[in-house]
């Protein structure tokens, strides 16, 4: 079956010659036409589109945007804040940097219909501190909103005032954990909080209720008020629906962003037909299809997923949906939308060893399972893909993996085990086979660690 | 403190951004590093005492963050993408590249102070792998004969100053 096309809603001006991210160029576009239209709505009537419209967080949980915001302490007499998660870390996810630098406005947008949604005053954008150019951009955007009366004291005299702050990260993936973003925002280290008590919709910045939501989520809720929550519900698929942007890197013919409607593409289509397929001579190996972080699928391997009335159907790699629930279902995640290809060139325990050093490298070192786990997976890895590799290194590797997931503050000890538990799964022949002294030369492909 | 003026009326304008002092601890971090280049333990003093903090609270937040660094580094900064998407690209020839035209270890400044490599983690830029920043500008599909040519040019560039 071919794939479908693509469907460009958020990504809709995204390369498009001409198009500029000053504040004339989006009006000229029907700019801000939706903040008039929400300030005439009542906020409950926007929270109730956004819940009918079945819009899943874009930063990774997949969590429902229209729930995160009826958890949100309404009661407590103290300011909600609104939190934008800029900082774009999960390796393989490169969507927001585009929105940030070539169409602030509509994330602007998105900020201020889901500001006054939540009765939110003070709104504040965490982008992360390698986005120096994006967070100019995004200053400048204010400013010239501001001056247009769409951000600030009574926005288009409708009485509303909503102030935005661009806030820099300084280099560190944990300030992506939303309670770490927070405590960084506070000008703290960014030490995750431990939840219960510290759920931001009711703990949050500043002790006060905290809405936090991806760059691309709060882009999408300018969308729904635009077509209505139950015309957003028929884009994509039951249960995952609107757009996505997918990003895919590594060994394809064709890497890049694209945004499908959400379960309507299958990897295989995305990867094949969109991407170009493998390099020339090559063939695919391993994905991982949701950030770094998500479990890795074996190009090759089949699932048997059960159906809703209990009977069970087979599903070949390259037939799964890039859906959150497929994905799921097959033991992975839909993520960040992060997918990143690998194909036969490449050994995996080098492609281990160079994530392990990433989460090495990133864990906080508040849990001790994390901190001193990450930093051993790295150490085990490194030795191994530097000549002293042992038989029993794969089990030692699943061993510390194992300690660290479930046991930890944050979600953090799950992305920094997952990649070992899933690798060692899928390609444990290639742990127990690897050359263990530095006389044998090392898998001939591109260094990796 | 030797700040410039307007890095001095920035800090101003930031802090009323935030209902909490502390929270400004990033923002003015940034810019004495933009203006001085690194944060010396002065610099950190003087946030704190700005914000009206212990120097330990500044001092914590300087240590933890890879982005502030605590002595000066070259004139240019090189930030080649370690992670996984650049690496399979070939990111680490080119940081090896690098590290050949400057003669210069990861980590280090060049003998001449011109410049400084580091191997990051993820840029943010997968698809157009592998990825570097030379100050504060991406440069895409950095394989290593770009690499020689970036080279070039910021050593034309240290040579028209001179």
């Amino acid at each position: 079956m071919p794939a479908p096309a693509e469907r460009r809603i958020i990504f809709k001006h995204i390369d498009e010659p001409g198009y500029t991210p000053d504040l004339a160029c989006y009006l000229r576009h029907g700019g801000y036409a939706i903040l008039r239209k929400a300030l005439a709505m009542a906020p409950a009537a926007i929270i109730d589109e956004v819940k009918k419209s079945g819009l899943r967080g874009r930063g990774g949980a997949g969590f429902g945007c229209g729930l995160k915001w009826s958890l949100v302490d309404r009661k407590s007499g103290k300011p909600i804040y609104l939190v934008v998660n800029a900082d774009e870390s999960e390796p393989g996810t490169f969507k927001d940097r585009y929105i940030i630098h070539q169409d602030p406005h509509q994330l602007l947008e998105g900020i201020m219909v889901s500001s006054w949604a939540n009765n939110v005053r003070q709104a504040y954008i965490y982008i992360r501190g390698e986005f120096p150019h994006g967070a100019r951009i995004l200053e400048k955007a204010i400013a010239e909103a501001r001056a247009a009366n769409l951000v600030g004291p009574n926005v288009l005299g409708s009485g509303y005032s909503c102030e935005i702050y661009v806030h820099r990260g300084a280099g560190a993936y944990i300030c992506g954990e939303e309670t770490g973003l927070i405590e960084s925002l506070e000008g703290k280290r960014p030490y995750p909080r431990i939840k219960p008590p510290y759920f931001p919709a009711v703990l949050g910045l500043y002790q006060c209720p905290t809405i936090v939501n991806n760059v691309e989520t709060l882009c999408h809720v300018k969308h729904i008020v635009d077509v209505g929550g139950e015309e957003f519900a028929k884009i994509g698929t039951p249960g995952n629906t609107g757009t996505r942007v997918l990003c895919v890197s590594g060994h394809v013919r064709r890497p890049g962003y694209f945004e499908f409607e959400v379960g309507r593409i299958t990897l295989g289509q995305l990867l094949h037909e969109v991407c170009g397929g493998p390099l020339p001579g090559r063939t695919f190996k391993a994905i991982i299809p949701g950030g770094s972080s998500a479990k890795v699928l074996r190009w090759g391997e089949t699932f048997t997923l059960k159906n809703k009335d209990g009977s069970t159907r087979t599903l070949a790699v390259e037939d799964i949906p890039m859906d959150f629930d497929t994905l799921a279902a097959c033991g992975t995640m839909g993520g960040s939308g992060g997918v990143i290809v690998m194909d036969d060139s490449v050994n995996m325990v080098e492609a281990l060893a160079n994530i392990n050093a990433f989460y090495a490298h990133e864990s906080c070192g508040q849990c001790t399972p994390c901190r001193e786990g990450s930093l051993w997976m790295k150490k085990i890895t490194t030795r191994m893909v530097h000549g002293q590799a042992r038989a029993e290194d794969g089990a030692l590797l699943l061993g510390v993996a194992d300690q660290i997931a479930g046991r930890t503050i944050c979600a953090f000890g799950e992305a920094c085990s997952w990649p070992t538990q899933s690798f060692l799964a899928k390609f444990g022949d290639e742990f127990r086979a690897y050359p263990g002294t530095k006389a044998t030369p090392r898998p001939e492909s591109v260094p990796l660690a | 403190m030797n700040l410039k003026p307007e890095t001095l009326q920035r800090i101003e304008e930031v802090i009323p951004h935030y209902p909490v002092a502390r929270s400004a601890v990033l923002p003015l971090l940034h810019l004495i590093q933009e203006d001085a280049g690194y944060i010396s333990a002065e610099a950190a003093e003087w946030v704190a005492a700005r914000l009206g903090l212990q120097p330990i609270n500044v001092l914590e937040v300087v240590t933890f963050y890879p982005m502030f660094r605590q002595q000066p580094i070259g004139r240019r900064h090189i930030k080649v993408c370690r992670t996984l998407s650049c690496a399979l690209r070939g990111g680490y020839q080119t940081c090896a590249t690098f590290e050949e035209e400057f003669k210069v270890h990861r980590g280090e400044v060049s003998a001449d102070g011109e410049v400084t490599i580091e191997f990051v983690e993820c840029l943010a830029s997968c698809g157009t792998a592998p990825v570097v920043m030379i100050d504060d500008d991406l440069h895409e599909n950095v394989d290593c004969a770009r690499a020689r040519e970036l080279s070039a040019r910021l050593r034309a560039e240290a040579a028209a100053r001179r």
